[in-house]
């Protein structure tokens, strides 16, 4: 076998006849998508710090209705919390920006913008991606579409409060934060418009020679049916702002209907649009946007999986097509958000039934990552630990979406705790777990040294303890009926009462949670600088070709020493009558 | 370090890099208008009265800048054609007419937009004025997005035919196939608000 230790060692010599551009072309406004991958990376994990922040505020309020918030109380300002105390508008902007932060800046950006950047032009064998300005812009629209949404903190009336939907006609008539809400949102929508069509490209144009379609791994399907969803769910999100935007500065009518009334007072516009408009062009990307937050998590533990259990994905075959109609389906079931619109029983129904048939693909994909364990050697490394946490708690989330998806069972169930319960379950259980998975697993690919496994396993079993003590008692207070987004957690509410104990658990299971990501925070920072030195480019004994044909960290110009020709599927672990327990796509002869 | 298919074909796509990725754009600009087209669809539908386009618009000038814009779309494609014939000063004319026209098209549009500004005519009047304004003004940023590229590769872009001009005229095809949609919309929002 010969790989990667020959392809490691020409790597001096060709780089040295490289001319090496100064820092800030290097580090700041890099065409690498190495670099944009690890700016990415560390721009989005800042973010979800910041968004788990606001819901920990958000949690002492509901822990502790009116009591001011301690330590930080008297730093969030005499307008959102005279004398510590969180005011009601405040609480919405919480609500509003985690959601927003969570998804747009977080989630998806680590998910697509890191590890689609970092990892997708490896896989297919390509040097950089197919558009390196344009991924330069991408990542440089990022930024600023961010630093809006942070500071519109500081408008008068604080960051938008209408809740990260920006459902009008309150969002038409809110405060500033909102307007630079929706400017941000231009921002982020330009920067994964130019991505996708990047990613898209790169993947159909740029594989190796000998990578065909069904060689690809799972990871690059998953990343190219979301950048699809990406491309084509967005515009309908930037139609929609733009109307929202001309709603609030030049007057007009989009969302709002005739006759509105404005703390008794008529507001005095034309009228005649309609408030629904926005829910059906929200939808329609934010349902896509849920596959977009989801499939790069079951492409990252696809790869983890088929590495720990030494033994091809189960059904990798159905895997793609599943993929494939999933995300044409995604775009068809976009309204079982919005059962209780009063959009009639006939529109209902095909929506239910759309969502009950893209609940298949979902099912099969989870499935064959199940049928995937059966029989393998498995390593428990703390990534697989990550991925194999990911499977049940992915799990929990899609079933407790299906009663959602019907709509006779969505009426008691729409906008309680329940749906937070079940989204969250998706998201954070789901995806954040597969996106630490991830970071562990390619961590030496990108640094060169191991992330530490005592200090991982922590973390892993800190995390998803803590996610569950956070997330499931949500299901139990949305069963009671308690609404989302109280200001008081449901204190006010009769029927609220038998559970509202549950709001302590859940605060400080958060709080808990956030004690258990230091053992991560800690890993980070060592192992860049002290972790364990990893001598073989090729880690975790990988079949795909960012491992076994790259170095680690990869050739800083081109990736590859020597331009890799693939001969094989993606996961060719224990193949009978092999010599070597695996075979990368890259070497020709059998073992 | 170079890209693969930068500015030859992949055999088994048939195209290079920079072409699929306009088509990806394009696509996702369908996306933008359909929805914003959907818009129109369910606002109007939902409208107690709908004013005809015409009886506020001015269909004369409208029809002129449709003739302008497709006029425009010809000259795009005469000046790919002129690379392809290896005639850059031939390119240099056409892509100076095509700007041009857009300059044209710009004008007239500001004269449409002027005289409703004039009967006080903003888009808060009324639905309709606020979909008319907002399609509009939408196509019009395209217009002068895809005159920047133009202008871009008439003057300073253009030195690039001296040293890779095949690279060059890829690049004039695929502004062209932007421009031509930018065209494309008009055609639809000329017939949606002037005459229905």
């Amino acid at each position: 076998m010969s790989n990667s230790a020959d392809a490691a060692a020409p790597y001096h010599v060709t780089h040295a006849g490289h001319h090496e551009p100064g820092f800030w072309q290097k580090y700041v406004f890099s065409q690498d998508h190495k670099i944009i991958g690890v700016q990415y990376a560390v721009t989005s994990l800042l973010f979800l710090f910041f968004g788990f922040c606001l819901m920990m505020i958000m949690r002492w309020q509901l822990a502790f209705p009116g009591r001011p918030v301690p330590l930080i109380g008297s730093l969030l300002g005499e307008a959102s919390a005279p004398g510590g105390i969180l005011s009601p508008e405040f609480y919405n902007s919480l609500g509003a920006m985690h959601g927003t932060i969570m998804v747009f800046l977080g989630v998806v950006p680590l998910a697509v913008g890191a590890f689609g950047n970092y990892v997708v032009p490896l896989q297919i064998g390509a040097p950089d991606m197919a558009f390196p300005k344009l991924n330069m812009m991408s990542y440089w629209l990022y930024v600023p579409g961010g630093l809006i949404m942070l500071a519109s903190f500081f408008a008068p009336g604080g960051a938008a409060n209408s809740g990260w939907t920006a459902y009008p006609p309150l969002s038409d008539i809110a405060t500033t934060g909102q307007t630079m809400w929706l400017l941000g949102m231009v921002f982020l929508i330009s920067s994964s418009l130019l991505g996708s069509v990047n990613f898209i490209t790169t993947i159909l144009q740029l594989r190796a020679k000998g990578l065909t379609f069904m060689r690809l791994p799972f990871f690059v399907w998953a990343q190219l049916v979301t950048a699809f969803l990406l491309l084509l769910a967005f515009p309908p999100l930037e139609a929609a702002g733009v109307l929202q935007l001309m709603d609030r500065l030049a007057g007009t009518s989009f969302f709002l209907p005739s006759g509105l009334v404005v703390a008794g007072q008529a507001l005095g516009v034309s009228g005649g649009g309609s408030p629904l408009l926005w829910q059906h062009l929200f939808w329609f990307l934010a349902h896509p946007e849920v596959y977009v937050l989801i499939l790069p998590a079951l492409g990252i533990v696809a790869e983890i999986i088929a590495n720990n259990t030494r033994k091809p994905l189960f059904g990798y075959r159905s895997m793609v097509y599943a993929t494939i109609f999933l995300g044409f389906m995604s775009f068809l079931v976009w309204a079982h958000h919005m059962f209780l619109t009063g959009m009639g029983t006939a529109i209902n129904t095909f929506f239910q039934t759309t969502t009950m048939i893209i609940s298949i693909p979902s099912v099969i994909i989870l499935s064959a990552l199940f049928l995937s364990l059966w029989g393998g050697s498995i390593r428990f490394t703390t990534p697989m630990l990550f991925a194999l946490g990911f499977l049940p708690m992915f799990g929990i989330g899609g079933l407790t979406g299906l009663p959602l998806g019907l709509s006779a069972t969505d009426i008691p169930l729409h906008d309680t705790y329940y749906v937070i319960g079940h989204f969250h379950y998706v998201v954070a259980p789901g995806t954040i777990l597969a996106l630490f998975a991830g970071i562990y697993y390619w961590f030496p690919k990108v640094t060169g040294r191991k992330m530490n496994d005592r200090l991982g396993k922590m973390h892993f079993w800190g995390t998803i303890i803590f996610m569950n003590v956070v997330f499931m008692p949500m299901f139990i207070q949305g069963l009671a009926g308690v609404s989302r987004r109280l200001y008081d957690g449901g204190a006010q509410y009769a029927h609220a009462a038998p559970v509202l104990e549950w709001n302590l658990v859940m605060s400080i299971g958060a709080w808990m949670l956030a004690v258990a990501q230091i053992p991560f925070v800690v890993n980070f920072f060592r192992s860049i600088w002290k972790g364990e030195r990893v001598t073989d480019g090729n880690t975790w004994s990988a079949t795909t070709l960012e491992w076994s044909a790259a170095p680690s960290p990869p050739v800083a110009h081109g990736n590859f020493a020597v331009v890799p020709t693939v001969y094989r599927g993606p996961y060719e672990y224990s193949v009978p009558g092999a010599s070597a327990g695996f075979i990368p796509q890259n070497v020709q002869e059998k073992g | 370090m170079e890209i693969p298919y930068n500015v030859t074909v992949r055999p088994d796509t048939g195209l290079y890099n920079a072409k699929l990725g306009i088509w990806l754009f394009l696509a996702s600009e369908v996306m933008l208008f359909g929805a914003l087209f959907s818009s129109y669809i369910l606002l109007r539908v939902a409208a107690p009265e709908w004013p005809m386009g015409h009886t506020i618009l001015n269909v004369p000038l409208a029809t002129l800048n449709t003739l302008v814009l497709i006029s425009s779309s010809i000259t795009m494609v005469m000046s790919w054609a002129a690379l392809k014939m290896k005639k850059f000063s031939a390119f240099k004319m056409w892509m100076g007419l095509t700007f041009l026209l857009g300059v044209g098209f710009l004008i007239i549009k500001s004269f449409e937009y002027g005289a409703k500004f004039a009967h006080h005519l903003y888009p808060s009047e009324n639905t309709f004025m606020a979909i008319y304004f907002t399609l509009t003004g939408l196509h019009g940023l395209h217009v002068i997005g895809g005159m920047i590229v133009n202008g871009y590769l008439w003057g300073p872009g253009s030195k690039m035919w001296k040293t890779e001009p095949e690279r060059f005229t890829n690049r004039v095809e695929v502004a062209g196939l932007y421009w031509h949609f930018v065209d494309l919309v008009w055609i639809f929002l000329f017939p949606v608000l002037y005459l229905l």
